[in-house]
C-alpha cells in the first residue's frame, strides 16, 4: 500500500496497465514529454517510450478518431481529453462511432478505448473548464460512464476501464485530484494522505464497473451522488445530523440500480445531487428510476440538488456549486415532508 | 463616401443547370502518358505539379502509354474488367430490387467502378480500408461473396449485421473492409489511427482512408491530414471526386483551392491527381502510394477524378439539379468501356467475348440474388430477430438493456 493523490492513482493505473499489456497506448494534448496539464501521465513517456505515450495535435476529434482506428487495429488506447469541456469536437466520433462500432458491425469490429477527462468545478475554471457533461454520455447507448470519487476507486476503476472491451468515458473530478473536497471552499484543503481512501495498492487490482458503494450507512434518507458531490453529501449529512445513507454511484452507465432500490426502499426518502445543470441532467434519470421502482415506499418527493441551469460562472463559483449548505437544506426539506 | 466598395458574398455555381448544354471545358485534362512518374521517395514539395494535373494511362485509341503504364498483365486486366462488370451488374440488380420494394435503399457506383476495383489490387491481405458507401468494388474485387452482400442489403435472416445497418453499409474485417458508418468523414481519421497502430506495433500492414469530394469539407478530413502528416502514418488518403455531393457541385466543398489534391500540399503530404475512370492509372497511382506507405515513407493523398453517372442514392433524382445529358459529356469516358477497348486493342478481348462475359456475370448475379432471397427480403420471408435489437450494444448485456428486452417480449 502507498499513499496516493487521485493524480498519482490515475497515473499508477496507466503505469500498471502499460506494464502488463503492450497494446495499451496513452496520448493526448500535452501528455507526452510534459506529462499532462494535471500531471496525470508524468513519467510514462520516459518509461514506455514515445510511441506508447505521446503528444497529440489540439484536435479532439482527431484524438478520438485515431484512438478508434487504433482500437479497430487491436490496441487499447487510453487517451486524455484535457478538460471534459473540450470533448465537444469529438462528440460525433464518440456517439456515432465509438459507441456503435460493435453493434453496427455485429462484433466484427470493437472499440475498447478509454477517454479520461477532468470534469466538474471548484477550481475557478469558468465556463470552459468546469463543466460536467456526463449526461451527454449516459444518453448514448454503447458507452460506459465512470466517475470515481477517491484515489482507491480511481485506480481500480481506471484499470477496469482499460481492460473493458467497450468504450469508457472516465470522468475525473478535478477538484478531488489533490484532496477530498467537501464543498467548504473557505477551509484548508485536506490532503488524500489523511484519508483512508488515499491508501492505494501499488500493483494491479480492479473494481468492477457498475457497482456502487455505500459511503455512509443510514436509515432516514438516501443521498445518491458521484464524484465530488459524494464528499459534499457526506459533509452535509454530518453537519445536519441526519441519518442519511450516502451512495457513491462510481459508475453511471451501467448503473447499480439494485443498491439504489434497496436503500430507498429502506429509507423512503431520496435526494439526488450532482454538479451538472438540472434540466435533463443525470439526476432526472435517477429520480425517474426511484419513482418507478420505489414509488410505494416513498414518504416524500425526490429532491434534486444540482448546478443551476446557467453556464458555469467564474466569480460566483460558490453560489453556483451545490455545496453542503444547499444539500443540507434539501435533506431538511425531505425529512420534513 | 468610403474609399472601399460595398462587400458582396461569393456563392459558387456549377457551369450549367438543368436545361443547359453540359460544359466541361473548365476540366483541364492532361494528355495520357504526359505526367511523369516520380521516385517513390519523392518529397511533397518536389512533385507539387501532380496535385494539379491528371495522371492518365489509357489514351483515346485505347493504348496504354507513358511512365505509369505497363504494370499489369493481360490476365490481370481481364480480371479487373470482370470485377468492374460484376460491380455494375450487381448494382443494376440491386437498384431494381430496391425499386421492387425488396430493400429500403441502395447506392450504386455507375461510372466509378474503376476506383475501388483497381485500388483493391494494390492492397495486400491484412491491409485495412475505411470506406464510404461507394467503394463496394473493394469487396467485389476481393471476392467477397455477393450473397453475403445481398443478405445485408435485404436485411434478411442471414444478414451478417442482423438487420441493424442501412443497406450497403457492409463490414468485413476478413476482407479488410471497416464497418461503414453512414456518417460522413469520421472514417477518414480512424484510418489514420489504424495506420498509426500498425506503425506503433512495427507491423507491415497499411490503411486506406476514403472520402468523397463533398465530405472533405468536414473537420475530420483536416484532422486526418494533420495526424497523418505529423506521425507519417502508413495510410493512403483517397478522395473520390465524382463532381457531385447529392445536389451540390464540387466547387462548394473545394472553394478557392485549385483541386482537392492540393489540400495535401499544405500538410506536406505528396498529392496525386488521377483519372478515376482509367483502371490502369488508378492501379498505377495506388501502387505508388502503397509502396511509399510500406516503405515507411508516410501518407499519400490521391484525388480520383471521376463522375457520378447515377443518382446519389435510390432516393435521389439528379435531373433536378444537373443536365440529364451531363454524364454523356463527361470527358473521361466510361471505365468499363475504356478498359474493354484497351483489351480489344491488345488483341486479348472482343465484342463477342465481352457480351458473353456480360451474360455470364449477369447469370452469376441472378443466381446469388435467388439464393439471398431464399433467406428473405426486407418485407418478406426470413428476417433478423427482435432479440437482435438488444444484443451486441456491449460485449456483455447490462441489466437495463436486459430489462428492456424482456419488456419487448424477448
Amino acid at each position: 500500500m502507498a499513499r496516493m493523490t487521485m493524480i498519482e492513482a490515475v497515473r499508477s493505473a496507466m503505469d500498471v496497465s502499460m506494464e502488463r499489456d503492450d497494446d495499451v497506448v496513452v496520448f493526448g494534448e500535452d501528455v507526452g514529454y510534459f506529462g499532462g496539464v494535471f500531471r496525470c501521465t508524468q513519467g510514462l513517456q520516459a518509461k514506455y517510450g514515445k510511441t506508447r505515450c505521446f503528444d497529440a495535435p489540439i484536435s479532439e476529434s482527431g484524438i478520438v478518431g485515431t484512438a478508434i482506428g487504433m482500437a479497430a487495429y487491436g490496441l487499447k488506447p487510453c487517451v486524455e481529453i484535457q478538460f471534459a469541456d473540450y470533448m465537444y469536437p469529438a462528440y460525433d466520433q464518440i456517439t456515432q462511432e465509438a459507441a456503435r462500432i460493435r453493434y453496427r458491425s455485429n462484433g466484427d469490429f470493437t472499440c475498447p478505448i478509454v477517454l479520461r477527462m477532468p470534469t466538474g468545478g471548484g477550481i475557478f475554471g469558468g465556463q470552459t473548464h468546469s463543466q460536467s457533461p456526463e449526461a451527454l454520455f449516459t444518453h448514448v447507448c454503447g458507452l460506459k460512464v465512470v466517475v470515481p470519487s477517491n484515489p482507491y476507486d480511481a485506480k481500480g476503476l481506471l484499470i477496469a476501464s482499460i481492460e473493458d472491451p467497450d468504450p469508457v468515458m472516465f470522468l475525473e473530478p478535478k477538484r478531488l485530484y489533490n484532496g477530498p473536497f467537501d464543498g467548504h471552499h473557505d477551509r484548508p484543503v485536506t490532503p488524500w494522505s489523511k484519508h483512508e481512501l488515499g491508501e492505494v495498492p501499488e500493483g494491479h487490482y480492479s473494481i468492477p464497473i457498475g457497482k456502487a458503494e455505500i459511503r455512509r450507512q443510514g436509515s432516514a434518507v438516501t443521498v445518491i451522488a458521484y464524484g465530488t458531490m459524494v464528499h459534499v453529501a457526506l459533509a452535509a449529512a454530518e453537519e445536519m445530523g441526519v441519518d442519511a445513507e450516502v451512495i457513491d454511484l462510481r459508475s453511471l452507465l451501467p448503473l447499480d440500480l439494485d443498491t439504489i432500490v434497496q436503500s430507498v426502499t429502506k429509507t423512503g426518502r431520496c435526494v439526488v445531487v450532482h454538479e451538472a445543470t438540472l434540466t435533463s441532467g443525470y439526476g432526472a434519470e435517477l429520480a425517474a428510476l426511484v419513482q418507478e421502482h420505489c414509488f410505494y415506499h416513498l414518504e416524500a418527493p425526490v429532491v434534486r440538488v444540482t448546478g443551476w441551469d446557467t453556464p458555469y460562472p467564474h466569480a460566483q463559483e460558490w453560489d453556483y456549486f451545490p455545496g453542503p449548505g444547499r444539500v443540507g437544506r434539501a435533506l431538511a426539506e425531505v425529512m420534513e415532508a | 463616401m468610403t474609399e472601399f466598395p460595398q462587400l458582396s458574398l461569393h456563392v459558387p455555381e456549377p457551369a450549367v443547370r438543368p436545361g443547359g448544354q453540359p460544359d466541361f471545358s473548365n476540366v483541364n485534362i492532361a494528355k495520357a502518358g504526359s505526367v511523369p512518374r516520380p521516385e517513390i521517395d519523392a518529397a511533397s514539395e518536389d512533385i507539387r505539379d501532380l496535385a494539379y494535373s491528371i495522371i492518365r494511362v489509357l489514351n483515346r485509341d485505347g493504348e496504354a502509354v507513358g511512365p505509369w503504364a505497363g504494370l499489369l498483365s493481360d490476365e490481370e486486366l481481364l480480371t479487373g474488367l470482370k470485377h468492374m462488370m460484376k460491380l455494375r451488374a450487381f448494382d443494376a440488380r440491386m437498384l431494381m430490387a430496391q425499386r421492387q420494394g425488396k430493400t429500403s435503399f441502395y447506392m450504386q457506383h455507375l461510372g466509378e467502378e474503376a476506383v475501388s476495383c483497381a485500388f483493391r489490387k494494390a492492397l495486400k491481405k491484412g491491409d485495412m480500408n475505411f470506406p464510404t458507401y461507394r467503394q463496394a468494388g473493394l469487396l467485389i474485387a476481393d471476392d467477397y461473396p455477393m450473397v453475403e452482400m445481398m443478405n445485408q442489403i435485404f436485411s434478411n435472416e442471414k444478414d451478417p449485421l442482423r438487420g441493424r445497418q442501412l443497406p450497403i453499409m457492409y463490414s468485413s474485417k476478413e476482407h479488410g473492409f471497416f464497418t461503414i458508418s453512414g456518417n460522413l468523414a469520421t472514417q477518414y481519421v480512424q484510418a489514420v489511427g489504424w495506420a498509426m497502430a500498425s506503425a506503433i506495433k512495427n507491423d507491415t500492414k497499411i490503411a486506406a482512408a476514403w472520402i468523397g469530394d463533398g465530405s472533405t469539407a468536414e473537420s475530420d478530413f483536416h484532422s486526418a491530414l494533420v495526424f497523418a502528416s505529423t506521425y507519417k502514418a502508413p495510410v493512403i488518403l483517397n478522395i473520390v471526386n465524382n463532381q457531385w455531393a447529392i445536389s451540390t457541385f464540387q466547387g462548394i466543398a473545394r472553394g478557392g483551392s485549385g483541386t482537392f489534391a492540393a489540400r495535401g500540399l499544405g500538410f506536406g503530404i505528396p498529392a496525386l491527381r488521377v483519372d478515376g475512370n482509367d483502371y490502369l492509372a488508378v492501379y498505377a497511382v495506388s501502387l505508388w502510394a502503397t509502396e511509399r506507405a510500406r516503405r515507411n515513407l508516410g501518407p499519400t493523398l490521391i484525388e480520383y477524378v471521376t463522375y457520378r453517372v447515377g443518382g446519389h442514392s435510390s432516393s435521389d433524382d439528379p435531373s433536378a439539379y444537373r443536365p440529364k445529358t451531363e454524364s454523356e459529356a463527361w470527358p473521361l469516358g466510361d471505365p468499363v468501356l475504356r478498359l474493354k477497348k484497351h483489351l480489344i486493342v491488345r488483341g486479348v478481348w472482343s465484342e463477342e467475348r465481352h457480351m458473353q462475359a456480360e451474360a455470364e456475370i449477369l447469370d452469376e448475379v441472378i443466381q446469388a440474388q435467388k439464393e439471398a432471397e431464399t433467406h428473405g427480403t426486407l418485407h418478406a420471408g426470413g428476417k433478423p430477430s427482435v432479440r437482435d435489437i438488444f444484443e451486441g450494444v456491449y460485449a456483455e448485456m447490462p441489466p437495463h438493456i436486459r430489462r428492456q428486452r424482456q419488456k419487448a417480449g424477448y
